[in-house]
């Protein structure tokens, strides 16, 4: 009995479901064609432009990654307070890219497949973008860096792959050899990072310096993933006159409270890029000894006497007090020497954009074009970092290189570089590659 | 630097390893050798034992030295209850079947690394050392005047690594001495000889097995606890550990107390000692290697011995 009930329901419902799944179907193909319809409609006038952000939210570079959110926000908000780009709103869609290269690409290939955005931006770490990069190229996705890494400028990348809001490795340290070399001393052992970025610092360093009549007398280099560093100072040379230190990677301040208790009251003298410090307080217990230091920063964490309008406004919008961190938690200080290249790139987008009268990706090529036609960008809300200089063919902006001194526990400007100390030769011309 | 007092310093980083290892591989080695259940979660509990003793320090505040001991009391306290409760959720459920619960534990692992990282962070955060004390090492020059002192230039290190060592030995020992002596340590043996004759002989085999899983992880718990104020938490710092304890527990041999005290200031020494001379990825390199040679010549490791 059971058994002809269950046949005739199951035929039965066999030829509905034929029905119900055509039904379905007509209906899912429907409704993906009109709303596609109409978002081509609406993105003539008032669909948002989306911006991918591939964001290291956690992985080695996660305190980065929570900055450049914050400040990309803060960008995204006062571009829509001012009526958006080219009259529409502007929406950020934000990907964990782990700090990883290969999730790095797979974040890109949701960018232009699945989120729709207009274009790509955000990243820091150099590994990242060279592993996404030439996804970047394949989707024809305009890919915006923040990463300062060479190797925008260096020609291994694409036509799609831009720097245009910081300033590379290659150009901050040539501008600041010739400080080293004439202010404290001309024997330098390097302490870098073992990846592209710290190799980017021990080729070029090491060449500008050796330009002003320095020499390197040890070159140490550091897995980035490394948590205990005492076990490779000894191979720091003891007529060593200054320690150039460069490190990434969440045990940055064990590293530097190690070569603390290593020189103890001994040390030479110590030249290092905040990246060794980004995100720790200079005040914390252990590095008392980086008092009277130099550091280069990209822009300086503490509000300095000379501090311009432009500051203070990008400062308060993105909640950064005096001393550089969290106006909510003081605890948490920024990444304040990088984290003014997603302000600044976020503006550039926008300039680009409104320049190509951008409209949907149709348009990517004409807003690369665009972006490769800007030059000089002066000091103003939209650039607080300082004037800039973009080229175009080498995809490349360059810029001012602060240098400040550790005094009491603070970061005292001492020396500010011209944009032409950055220059170098152009490595290529991105402009003559096909989109 | 010149070669003697570099090798020394080697030597004191090599300690430091060491001290750290030996905790940590214990308690690997004391769960698989009662429990036979291959803990792949056990640099997790290392991790959670950091991240505890970070959210103990910061939440007491005061003193430094407050907040570390504080931390030395409840983080290994809290591990140790956790992995007791996995134990009773777990890996009794499934009868600590050697295969399943290593599945079991590698699912572990990523609950406790995910919960780490959604609710203390992806940060590195540091928990002050109790005390801050630099020490400069003397060295003895050997001159035409005869003995002279000397302070080599970069020889030094801090009066907490020191008691880092210490702290560890301390451990490591009433751990030995804790199993030789108390009852429930005779229980520990007896279970570890033969759980169902223990049994028989009315041990409660199942309590002893909570106990020791939870025993195991608070071990590693304290060996984090210990360092952290020379690394630092982070969410992704029990790989390591893990790989080093493996190591070490492999060569001293699965179970075997002393022989994974033994392998553990052997490879604790050698990382130091290779890494300052040479370079880290080497030691690792050597250590792994070593571990093949003794898992080909000597199957049971240096101390172990064949079991059913």
């Amino acid at each position: 009995m059971s058994k002809t009930i269950n046949l005739h329901h199951q035929s039965w419902s066999r030829r509905k479901a034929i029905k119900t799944i055509a039904g379905a179907s007509a209906a899912v193909t429907a409704s993906a064609t009109i709303p596609d319809v109409m978002g081509y409609a609406q993105s003539q006038s008032s669909a948002p432009i989306r911006i991918g952000f591939q964001v290291h939210r956690t992985g080695i570079g996660a305190a980065y990654g929570r900055w450049y959110d914050r400040t990309s926000q803060a960008a995204v908000k006062r571009i829509n307070d001012s009526g958006g780009i080219n009259g529409r709103p502007v929406e950020l869609v934000a990907e964990d890219d782990g700090t990883d290269p290969k999730r790095g690409a797979e974040v890109l290939e949701k960018f232009a497949t699945q989120k729709n955005c207009d274009v790509a931006f955000g990243t820091l770490f150099s590994h990242v973008v060279i592993g996404s990069a030439p996804r970047a190229g394949e989707l024809k996705l305009p890919y915006f860096v923040v990463s300062e890494g060479h190797h925008v400028a260096s020609g291994i990348l694409n036509r799609y792959t831009l720097q245009p809001g910081i300033t590379d490795v290659k150009s901050q340290v040539e501008a600041m050899a010739p400080f080293i070399a004439e202010n404290l001393g001309k024997k330098v052992a390097m302490v870098f990072p073992d990846f592209a970025f710290g190799h980017d610092h021990r080729d070029y360093f090491s060449a500008a310096f050796e330009k002003n009549g320095g020499k390197i007398n040890a070159l140490i280099a550091i897995p980035p993933t490394e948590t205990s560093f005492t076990k490779y100072f000894p191979k720091i040379p003891q007529d060593t006159e200054i320690l150039y230190h460069v490190m990434v990677g969440p045990a940055v301040l064990t590293f530097v409270k190690e070569l603390g208790e290593f020189f103890g009251s001994r040390r030479p003298e110590m030249f290092g890029f905040i990246d060794s410090l980004e995100a720790v307080d200079i005040a914390s217990p252990g590095l008392e000894f980086l008092d009277g230091t130099y550091m280069w920063e990209g822009n300086p964490r503490y509000v300095q006497s000379n501090q311009s309008s432009h500051d203070k406004l990008y400062r308060q919008a993105v909640g950064v007090d005096s001393n550089g961190a969290s106006i909510s938690d003081s605890k948490d200080v920024s990444t304040y020497a990088h984290m003014f290249g997603c302000w600044e790139t976020l503006n550039i987008i926008k300039a680009g954009m409104e320049d190509s009268g951008y409209r949907g990706p149709e348009d990517r090529a004409k807003l690369i074009e665009a972006v490769e036609a800007m030059s000089a960008m002066p000091l103003s809300d939209d650039h607080p970092q300082g004037s800039k200089i973009f080229n175009g063919k080498t995809h490349q902006t360059f810029g001012h290189q602060y240098i400040t001194r550790v005094s009491e526990g603070k970061l005292v400007l001492a020396h500010t570089t011209s944009i032409e100390d950055t220059f170098y030769p152009d490595e290529v011309d991105y402009t003559t590659q096909s989109f | 630097m010149d070669f003697a007092p570099h090798l020394f310093l080697a030597t004191l980083e090599g300690a430091i390893t060491a001290a750290v290892i030996s905790l940590t591989a214990v308690g690997l080695s004391l769960v698989f050798g009662i429990m036979r259940v291959v803990n792949v979660a056990h640099g997790e509990f290392f991790m959670l034992g950091a991240v505890v003793a970070w959210w103990v320090a910061s939440t007491l505040g005061g003193h430094a030295a407050l907040g570390f001991l504080a931390a030395l009391i409840i983080a290994p306290l809290f591990v140790g209850l956790m992995a007791a409760l996995a134990d009773r959720l777990v890996l009794e459920r499934l009868n600590y079947d050697l295969e399943r619960t290593i599945v079991a534990t590698i699912g572990l692992l990523y609950v406790i690394q995910q919960v780490a990282l959604m609710t203390f962070g992806p940060d590195a955060r540091p928990v002050e050392a109790p005390f801050d004390l630099r020490i400069a090492i003397p060295w003895f020059e050997f001159s035409d005047t005869g003995v002279n002192l000397i302070w080599p230039w970069g020889l030094a290190t801090t009066g907490y690594k020191l008691a880092v060592i210490a702290a560890a030995a301390i451990i490591v020992t009433s751990i030995i001495v804790f199993l030789k002596r108390s009852r429930f340590g005779l229980m520990m043996r007896a279970t570890q000889m033969d759980s169902e004759m223990a049994s028989a002989f009315g041990i409660p085999v199942r309590r002893v097995y909570c106990v020791v899983f939870g025993l195991g992880a608070a071990l590693a718990a304290l060996g984090a606890v210990l360092i952290v104020p020379i690394q630092q938490a982070h969410y992704l710092m029990g790989g390591d550990p893990l790989l080093l304890s493996f190591i070490v527990v492999i060569i001293g041999g699965l179970g075997s107390l002393p022989g994974t005290i033994l392998a553990a200031v052997l490879i604790g020494m050698s990382d130091g000692i290779i890494s300052v001379f040479f370079s880290p990825t080497l030691a690792k390199i050597l250590a792994t290697l070593l571990v093949a040679l003794v898992l080909i010549f000597r199957p049971h490791g240096l101390f172990g011995h064949h079991t059913s």
